[in-house]
């Protein structure tokens, strides 16, 4: 069969260009500069694959002789025996090569196999063409498979697995374990469990003197803040659920505006407003201070501010992931309840609650998460005691420069989300009450208990000005002159950050890091939708041995907090095989693997509701399913696909925990820059840089809104009845 | 390759299980169908018909057996390398594709340049009689069109089997009526095999070549419509396809190819069939028992109870050999609750059950 073979030249064809057109091995300068190509000959560090193994590189010469192999066995007829030896092939190419890789380092070898095989010499780390020869293989690997008969010669969703496979162990276990490994070296590398003895039972980390007056560990001020924080933001978000869907609250299109508010917000940037509300200098403090004529001064500073900055930016999420769940209980159970004589008050807490609290248990988990990742606020409100994750940042890049410490604190804070997510997942078992039944049931939802709705009406419209109140101040401060000095209005900061001139181009000192952050946004947007929808077309459409153990290791990927995946990444990709750091590659990567369980909920939500008939009629139709996937799936899910690109674009802007380790002087990114900003007690330009990126997130959020609600409404006016209701689906954070 | 042209269109299923983990929905399922027939999938819900339809279109794995279409061994080829188009319940039309777009969209699949698709889809649409609807979005149809666009849309591709799962349930009953009249004809005309899902036994009477009852996964009786209502092979097909009420029974005599049968005062003369002496069950269709007045003390039955249904009449009865369904056309004097009757039936309206 022709097919069999057009993918299998497809795999051969990425060998042989791996080892005979571009180079084998990493370039300092990047790959993408494409500057190596006039120095390709003369220069042997450049030369492709084959150049290295004529170079004396022998052990490049097993890739050379599969890849041969495969072109041979090309000759012979497809079938069960050609893809046996075909799957083996592609197994022991991808071996040979991470065997090969790991065990030769930039200096020789760096497992200890010296006195065995004698000296050899050091090569660098993978580049274009050894990735390119890592796909074949993999691709060879998966045709091989489906030759076999395996999801009954299915080459296309095998080849899709594979790779998934390879990129989630090489960007999210690989590094993972990395960093487990990084516990036990030195600064140098060399392994040693000093470290990890002097830290792991760390007084600092582990002490519980705050029970005796003291003061406590570092892990139980972290554990105790993300318990704080995640009651305190799922127990708002659900006052503001209830508000906007069972009371009489004016404003209720307000409070969904809410919603964008954390996706558009740098995290660290309510804590910024909060020091300059509330700090030394801030009015209400001296307001405070006047009144009762005692001294505050740094109250802010520490647990108080951590949790107040904390819960103003995570109550939208959970209220984003509230209002689905509020929603979502049937009306008819309520009306239920009130037949049988239930009055609201014991409707509200025998039935609805009980109903709610799988999604009370997911807003806990995600704001316990969120908490503990969190970053920015910390940094900036943290004063003396820290959180682990700053803990973390300042083992690495302060004074202290240990990164074995770093690896053990970020390995605690790993357990911690870890244990949450798994007791999340143990207790929800057996517990999800799907109340949204697809039957269109009418009803009302019942009203809340008067005292009930009153208090939740109260609380909301307070707390929404409180929000209101801070983002004023964050748009304000970037014009006042010296914030708490100096008031009087000014365009100073904006000028400093923002300047163009004819002569000298982009003068700002933010340009610099905003068109970097820009372009490696726009970069990783795309890659994230793509990975995240082939995921969750994965997992909604196909079934395939291991699928559970797939992606509940996606899942889990969630409960990485941003600060371990950044100490990891550098931990993973500063040595061969891999070695990334300092390049933008790394950050886009970071971006896609870190943005992509989000990517692949949107998709499974989006790809649930588009009836599995239409996949199965296209297959009956003689389609594969490559041809469905393009034809049939992916023109229905234009509006996830949107949503995706947006919600990866915007994150990349905002996220800051693993970024942070991550940037380098060449490729700063927006975020790190306006923290070190504030580090210098610059909050003007700072406070005048973040707002300036909240706008133009606005800006793309607004223009995509327009264009999704654009799309629905024509598409109503095209098909008036529509079976299959496909909506721009907002994807929850 | 005559051989080849000979099977075309044949089905067969060869032990074929399948389990979804644990529940086992087919334990052992062997069935041919022959070219060109129309077999219908008959059955109540949950007993397997979508299952082992889904199987045939390659939309599911059995868990162990054969499936042969036109003499080649399917089992293990997807969908789209199978020979098979299918109808589904839903009609599965790609909402963003043009009608004539869904037909042509199984022929360029196949490799067809997109004009020679889209004119042969165009004759498919004629097919149906739809040839001006082309440019339309399957949204802009009614469900009847809708139907007939699924069915053009398969029948393009020349399969050697048609699958239609449930095709009808969609449409109003007079629509059915129609529609299924139509799809028969088209199946005649052209001679393709088909095999039709449906749990209306009305629908698989009137298009089926053969139907076959399933009944948790078990193939409970196959053969022609007359068959099955004529001559039932269990109490549970006699009520399924023939509203029949089952009565024990007590044969007294097999003689002759005839049976003698009492059944409380009753005693009659029906078709032995595969009857032997002893106890039995007999089943009476609803529609064969006769009902006449008559005073009190020489009844063998009572009503109990009697609805209005329009056309007919629908009675409860307790009679001595049982509670009695009935059905009666006769308008003229409805009986009243409490009313002792007289009862009889029709000449071949009791049949004895055989296996
Ligand atoms: N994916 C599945 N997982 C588990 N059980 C299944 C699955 N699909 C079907 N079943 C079970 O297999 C049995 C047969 O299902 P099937 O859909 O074939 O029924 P059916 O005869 O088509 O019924 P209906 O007339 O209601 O459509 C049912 O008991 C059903 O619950
Ligand atoms: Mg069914």
């Amino acid at each position: 069969m022709n097919s069999a073979n057009r993918s299998i030249d497809i795999a051969l064809l990425l060998g042989f260009a791996g080892l005979l057109l571009v180079p084998w091995y990493h370039i300092r300068s990047g790959f993408f500069g494409f500057d190596w190509i006039g120095d390709m000959l003369s220069d042997p560090r450049l030369w492709p694959g084959l150049g290295q193994i004529a170079d004396g590189r022998l052990q490049l010469l097993p890739v050379l002789l599969l890849l041969g192999f495969a072109l041979w066995l090309r000759r012979s007829a497809p079938g069960p025996a050609r893809g046996r030896l075909l799957l083996v092939l592609g197994a022991a190419g991808l071996g040979w090569m991470i065997a090969e890789g790991f065990a030769i380092g930039l200096r020789g070898w760096s497992l200890p196999l010296e006195p065995l095989l004698g000296a050899i010499e050091g090569q660098p780390a993978f580049g274009a063409g050894a990735v390119l020869a890592l796909l074949s293989f993999s691709g060879l690997f998966a045709f091989g498979l489906a030759e076999r008969g395996a999801l009954r010669g299915d080459g296309f969703v095998l080849g899709a697995i594979v790779l998934l496979v390879l990129l989630v162990s090489a960007f999210v276990a690989y590094p993972i374990l990395a960093m487990f490994a990084g516990a036990f070296q030195d600064f140098r590398g060399n392994f040693t469990t000093d470290g990890i003895a002097a830290n792991i039972l760390d007084p600092a980390i582990w002490s519980l003197g705050c029970l005796s007056g003291g003061g406590c560990g570092v892990a139980w001020r972290t554990l105790f803040l993300a318990l704080c924080t995640a009651t305190g933001s799922t127990l708002l978000g659900l006052v503001f659920a209830l508000a906007a869907t069972r009371t009489a609250m004016p404003f209720k299109k307000g409070l969904r505006l809410l919603t964008v508010l954390p996706i558009i917000t740098p995290p660290f940037v309510i804590g910024l407003a909060l020091t300059m509300v509330m700090g030394r200098a801030g009015f209400v403090t001296e307001l405070l201070e006047s009144l009762t004529g005692q001294e505050l001064g740094r109250w802010i500073y520490g647990l108080p501010g951590i949790w107040i900055a904390q819960v103003l930016s995570f109550t939208p999420i959970s209220f984003l992931v509230l209002i689905g769940v509020v929603e979502g209980v049937s009306p008819s159970m309520e009306e239920a309840s009130q037949t049988l004589r239930a009055n609201r008050w014991r409707t509200f807490r025998r039935v609805s609650l009980p109903l709610m609290a799988p999604g009370l248990a997911n807003a806990f988990l995600i704001g316990f998460i969120e908490s503990m990742a969190d970053f920015g606020n910390p940094l900036i409100l943290g004063g003396n005691g820290g959180v682990l994750s700053t803990e973390i940042f300042f083992a690495v890049v302060g004074a202290q420069h240990d990164p074995s410490r770093a690896a053990v604190l970020a390995i605690i804070l790993l357990c911690f989300t870890l244990s949450a997510f798994l007791a999340q997942r143990f207790w929800l078992a057996g517990r999800n009450f799907a109340t949204v039944s697809g039957k269109g049931d009418g009803g009302r939802h019942a009203e809340l208990p008067l005292v009930l709705g009153g208090l939740v009406v109260g609380i909301a419209v307070l707390w929404s000005l409180f929000t209101l109140f801070i983002y004023g101040m964050i748009l304000f401060g970037g014009f006042a002159k010296v914030w708490g000095l100096d008031h009087t209005l000014t365009l100073e900061h904006y000028a400093r950050a923002f300047s163009v001139s004819l002569e000298h181009g982009f003068t700002g000192v933010a340009w610099n890091s905003f068109w970097t952050t820009m372009g490696i946004a726009l970069a990783a947007a795309p890659l994230t939708a793509a990975v995240g929808l082939l995921t969750a077309w994965l997992i909604v459409r196909q079934r395939f041995p291991g699928k559970s153990v797939f992606e509940f290791s996606l899942m889990m990927s969630f409960a990485i907090p941003g600060t371990v995946i950044g100490i990891s990444y550098v931990m993973a990709y500063n040595l061969p095989p891999l070695q990334m750091t300092g390049s933008a590659l790394i950050l886009i990567f970071c971006f896609v693997f870190r943005n992509m369980p989000v990517g692949v909920r949107g998709g499974v939500a989006a790809m649930s509701q588009i009836d599995s008939s239409l996949d199965e009629a296209s297959l009956t139709l003689g389609a594969n399913s490559a041809r469905t996937l393009r034809r049939v799936i992916l023109p229905l899910l234009k509006p996830a696909i949107l949503a995706a690109l947006v919600y990866s674009f915007v994150r990349a802007i905002t996220s800051i925990s693993a970024v942070i380790f991550l940037v380098s002087a060449k490729y700063n990114m927006a975020t790190a820059y306006i923290v070190g900003l504030v580090e210098n007690g610059e909050y003007g330009i700072a406070i005048a840089y973040s707002s300036a990126l909240i706008l133009v997130m606005i800006t793309v959020i607004g223009g995509f809104q327009l264009l999704i609600g654009e799309r629905r409404l024509r598409r109503r006016a095209e098909d008036g009845r529509k079976v299959h209701n496909i909506e721009a689906r907002e994807i929850s954070a | 390759m005559t051989h080849q042209t000979e099977k075309r269109g044949a089905v067969s299923f060869r032990g074929i299980r399948k389990s979804f983990g644990a529940f086992t929905a087919i334990p052992d399922l062997n069935l041919e169908i022959a070219p060109g027939e129309l077999v219908t999938l008959l059955g109540p819900s949950g007993c397997g018909k979508t299952t082992t339809l889904r199987m045939l279109a390659g939309l599911e794995t059995p868990s162990a057996g054969q499936i042969l279409i036109g003499g080649k061994d399917v089992t293990h080829l997807p969908p789209n390398r199978r020979d098979v188009a299918m109808v589904f319940q839903s009609y599965a039309l790609f909402p963003h594709m043009s009608v004539l777009d869904n037909v042509a969209y199984g022929l360029e699949s196949g490799g067809l340049k997109r004009g020679e698709a889209r004119e042969l889809a165009d004759r498919g649409l004629a097919l149906v009689g739809l040839e001006a609807m082309g440019h339309r979005l399957p949204a802009e149809l009614s469900g009847g069109q809708q139907q007939r666009v699924a069915v053009a849309r398969a029948l393009v591709l020349e399969p050697q089997v048609l699958l239609l799962d449930e095709p009808l349930s969609n449409l109003d009953a007079r629509l059915r009526r129609r529609v299924r009249t139509e799809i028969r004809e088209l199946q005649q005309r052209l001679g393709f095999t088909a095999v039709y899902v449906t749990h209306d036994q009305d629908e698989a009477l009137a298009v089926s070549d053969r139907v076959v009852v399933m009944r948790e996964g078990i193939i409970e009786q196959s053969g022609t419509p007359r068959t099955l209502y004529e001559e039932p092979s269990s109490e549970f097909i006699a009520d399924f396809i023939g509203e029949a009420n089952v009565v024990p029974c007590t044969v007294d005599a097999v003689a002759a190819g005839r049976a003698q049968v009492t059944l409380g005062r009753l005693s009659l003369d029906l078709p032995a069939r595969t009857a032997q002496i002893g106890p039995a069950k007999l089943s009476v269709r609803a529609r064969a028992i006769r009902l006449v007045p008559v005073d009190a003390g020489e009844e063998t039955g009572r009503v109990r109870s009697m609805s209005y249904l329009g056309d007919h009449l629908e009675y409860e009865i307790d009679s001595d050999i049982g509670a009695l369904f009935a059905i009666s056309t006769d308008h003229a004097e409805p009986l009243t609750p409490g009313q002792p009757v007289q009862l009889s039936f029709e000449q071949g309206g009791a049949v004895l059950i055989g296996g």
